[in-house]
């Protein structure tokens, strides 16, 4: 671990931070010694709830106001914790700066790119609109947009999510500053343009020298942007030290687990004679986009003539971007929005069927969603949401035979049923998931589509997560359509995989053979943006 | 940052959105003042007409427009008087008026015979009661009158007709309340039932339904309360029917946008996918969490038909006379603010505090319901 030097710009020293809440105080940093370097990549890495976030955000003085700070941050000579927002502010925003992780919100959609870009320059740099307009044409430049001069005029919707975090870039950049803080600035976006953001960071720093603080929870990108990490867990820095050091000889019981996280394994095959569930032909699904009046209706082909069959126990493993239509592929196939082509379950077909129809195959026929916070109703308790579907398809039990499959469950998904009574804001994300599939398995489906289901979660509670699946999927010959843009985790789960872009697959075909030798080129392109090379090499180390 | 629950004690019974809410309404002092004053005005309204020891409709002859006081009626200097134009009225002439504590001895004469009833005439008066009359001569012309001293408290004065303006404020607050509450809970049942129905069946049925709220809408509301008390004469329940046949529209609107947001939320679409029937979904997902700006709103709505009410009567076509409610004394109060201040003063007291207290409430739910708004 390299220690303080006259090249260190910015050092926290023994920052703690408490959150007062209704039930009593939260020590969400414990004491957290930090320091960057000019010309320094730092990741901070941890899982939710580590703190990591937090730190940053005391520093920089952007606390939720119910918190405390105790400790130093020092820039320059001078302790910038606690400094009245006047004088703050003459540091942050302009000597040190933040991107956040939502750039669909961190953009005011009322104002031109190139307005907000220049109201700063403006404002507070003193320029007259002319100069800070070009200095904003620059900037727009300097982190590669596409069309700068037109892109300058646009307004954020009008932008793709990658485009707006370099925006948001830009918009950092602009004051020269010395340390730049990205909170996981990539999260929300496709891994190809993830790729495509951190070159650009790594760029942007060569040539301009500042420091970098990077707070992520993604290993491949501390492996891939970062020259030291510090991982933090619940509030401390558990170990700290240059990446590959941390990377080949983890100390920390903690830093061991996190890269031992990733999803591993593969499914056994299922024996060919398995007869076939599912089966679907030429599977379309358009939507009419509103484009004004009197004009031509615009039709968007979400899902374009998709065929697929699968045995029953089988996975199929359906992978692409957003908007690649995976999501609405999977609702088609349910019959939950209308679809042309023919699907058949069981020999019968079902599309086409009303509501009343497929309501008795529901019970067969399962869906897990992405977000574990929204997918449970807010105002139920985990035993009434487990067993509601009940109500509906085995209306003959008891009151008390419902709570009874509701707690049997529970304990399949290794929860105790003691908490049935709890609502789902008790419950951590990894909890949620469990419990929307328990929601799924006290109907004894056989069938399950599961649309991101452990996109959400922190990689150690992937792991289990995926874990909990492929024993259910063993227990009772369950049939997944398992959607993700997660690769190692459709590798770790899925017999045959298919690559979806717009709409269309591009590649189908054995887990193994899209992986380890992808034909196409967008399919490349995909498994080399997701690292899962990175997972090979630390194999062989 | 999330802040994961502490998993070492396992409660049998989980905490509801509700119970959070509940406590960080607690935590509000404003809402919580205002929940006792607003407890205090509806035990007052319950209680006080039976516990007041005047009849809300007793008229008080003697004492019309009489301001506020601690202090009893009549008022010494009151009492000589009074006692004089009762005995002028009773055909008497007083000989000598001598007053001893709360009894007042006179000797009276009289040209023609006195009756014994004759004590009726003071006793009439509000001043005086157990008239007796005593020594009375042989040839009947002079008597001895012992009559004690009425005491009366009015706290709040009396209004014009003489009636005690403490009682009536407590039965008009119970009028009024009864009102904003029956009124509201008519306008909230089908405003919710109507706009959660429209909004999850979209499409063509939520265009229709919502057609009908708008042509609702343009009937101007004066017009169709006076056709209603046309067609039904003017009573009590028609008050609120015809207040909460207006309101729904506004709540059945707010109900609706909430339930298109609610709609695309994943845990209806995952009772949709396990094949949930619509009524199902709706009493169970959409409406429990349509609730939060449904309470909010129930705070503000009951001020506002407390208020329309006013109006109406204000007009005259609302509550009836004897009967009254705040917005009927403070219309009699602003007629007799010159000189008789006591009437305005008292009912607007407790209209505008009860109208703070509630509105109080609405914001204290709102921030307990919607902690992430603050």
């Amino acid at each position: 671990m390299s220690n303080e030097n006259n090249k260190t710009v910015l050092s926290i020293k023994d920052l703690k931070v408490d959150f007062e809440t209704a039930t009593g105080t939260v020590n969400a940093v414990r004491g957290v010694n930090i320091h960057v370097e000019a010309g320094e990549t730092v990741a901070i890495v941890g899982e939710s709830g580590s703190g990591k976030s937090q730190t940053m955000m005391a520093a920089m003085g952007l606390l939720a106001s119910n918190g405390r700070t105790q400790g130093e941050v020092i820039y320059e000579d001078r302790n910038i914790l606690g400094l009245p927002v006047g004088q703050l502010n003459k540091v942050r925003g302009e000597k040190i700066t933040m991107i956040f992780q939502e750039p669909m919100t961190s953009l005011d959609p009322l104002y031109t790119i190139g307005r907000q870009l220049a109201e700063p320059m403006v404002v507070h740099g003193g320029l007259s609109w002319k100069a800070a307009r070009a200095k904003a044409l620059d900037l727009l430049r300097l982190v590669n947009i596409p069309e700068p001069e037109r892109k300058i005029k646009a307004y954020p919707y009008e932008m793709s999510g990658g485009q707006r975090q370099r925006v948001m870039i830009a918009m950092a950049l602009a004051n020269d500053p010395d340390v730049l803080i990205a909170d996981e600035p990539t999260t929300a976006l496709d891994v190809t343009t993830q790729a495509q953001i951190l070159d650009l960071l790594r760029d942007l720093q060569k040539r301009l020298g500042m420091a970098v603080i990077f707070i992520t929870h993604d290993l491949g990108i501390v492996r891939r942007i970062s020259d030291r990490v510090y991982v933090m867990k619940t509030g401390d820095v558990v170990e700290s030290g240059d990446t590959q050091k941390i990377f080949t000889q983890p100390e920390h019981p903690y830093t061991k687990m996190l890269l031992d996280a990733e999803p591993t394994g593969h499914k056994p095959p299922v024996p060919e004679s398995a007869p076939v569930l599912l089966e679907a032909q030429k599977v379309e699904v358009e939507f009419e986009l509103d484009t004004g009046f009197l004009q031509p209706k615009h039709v968007l082909r979400a899902v374009d003539n998709i065929s697929f069959s699968l045995r029953k126990g089988q996975t199929l493993g359906i992978v692409g971007e957003s908007g690649s239509g995976k999501s609405t592929l999977g609702r088609a196939i349910l019959n939950l929005l209308p679809a042309g082509g023919r699907v058949v379950f069981h020999g019968k077909q079902i599309s086409g069927l009303d509501r009343n129809a497929m309501r008795a195959l529901r019970k067969d026929m399962q869906l897990i969603f992405q977000d574990p916070f929204g997918s449970l109703s807010p105002r139920m308790t985990v035993g009434q949401i487990i067993s509601e579907g009940l109500l509906v398809h085995e209306p003959s039990l008891s009151a008390q035979d419902r709570d009874a499959r509701a707690c049997q469950a529970l304990e399949e998904v290794s929860l105790d049923p003691v908490m049935r009574n709890r609502y789902p804001h008790e419950f951590s994300g990894g909890q949620r998931q469990r419990i929307a599939i328990a929601r799924t398995m006290v109907l004894k489906p056989e069938f399950v589509v599961l649309d991101e289901p452990t996109s959400a979660l922190d990689r150690t509670i992937q792991k289990q997560v995926v874990e909990l699946l492929r024993d259910l999927q063993k227990a009772h010959e369950l049939t997944y359509l398992f959607i993700s843009h997660d690769l190692a985790v459709v590798r770790a789960l899925s017999d045959t995989v298919m690559v979806m872009q717009g709409g269309k697959v591009v590649e189908a075909g054995p887990a193994d053979a899209i992986f380890e030798d992808p034909k196409q080129d967008y399919t490349k392109e995909l498994v080399g943006a997701a690292m899962l090379t990175q997972q090979h090499m630390m194999e062989t180390a | 940052m999330t802040i994961t629950a502490d998993n070492n004690a396992v409660p049998e019974k989980g905490r509801s959105l509700w119970d959070d809410a509940r406590d960080r309404l607690l935590a509000n002092r404003a809402a919580v003042v205002s929940m006792i004053v607003l407890a205090a005005i509806a035990l007052l309204s319950i209680l006080g007409p039976a516990l007041s020891p005047h009849k809300f409709d007793t008229v008080y002859r003697d004492y019309v427009k009489v301001p506020a006081s601690l202090e009893a009626y009549p008022r010494p200097e009151q009492v000589e008087p009074a006692f004089m134009s009762v005995a002028k009225r009773a055909r008497m002439t007083v000989e000598s008026y001598e007053r001893d504590g709360d009894t007042v001895i006179a000797t009276v004469t009289s040209k023609r015979e006195i009756d014994p009833r004759a004590t009726r005439y003071f006793d009439r008066s509000n001043l005086f009661k157990d008239t007796q009359l005593t020594d009375l001569a042989s040839d009947g012309l002079s008597a001895t009158v012992r009559a004690e001293i009425n005491y009366l408290h009015f706290y709040f004065g009396t209004d014009a007709n003489g009636r005690d303006m403490m009682t009536r404020t407590f039965i008009a607050g119970r009028v009024s309340l009864t009102i904003g509450l029956l009124a509201t809970v008519v306008a909230i049942s089908i405003g919710v039932i109507y706009g959660a129905t429209s909004g999850y069946m979209g499409g063509r049925v939520d265009q229709m339904m919502m057609r009908v709220v708008d042509i609702l809408y343009s009937l101007p509301f004066i017009f169709f309360v006076i056709m209603l008390v046309v067609f039904f004469g003017r009573n009590f329940i028609l008050m609120f029917i015809a207040v909460g046949a207006v309101e729904w529209l506004d709540m059945a609107r707010i109900v609706r946008g909430q339930t298109l947001t609610i709609k695309r939320q994943e845990y209806v679409q995952a009772a949709e996918a396990m094949g949930i029937d619509d009524g199902g979904i709706l009493r169970r997902h959409i409406i429990p969490n349509t609730l939060g700006p449904v309470v909010v709103y129930m705070t503000l709505l009951v001020p506002k038909v407390i208020l329309l009410e006013s109006f109406l009567s204000f007009l005259g076509l609302g509550i009836q006379e004897p009967m009254t409610s705040w917005g009927v004394l403070i219309s009699e109060g602003a007629r007799n603010l010159q000189g008789a201040a006591w009437m305005l003063i008292f009912p607007s007291i407790f209209l505008t505090s009860t109208l703070f207290a509630l509105n109080f409430i609405g914001d204290g739910l709102r921030d307990a319901l919607d902690p992430k708004d603050r």
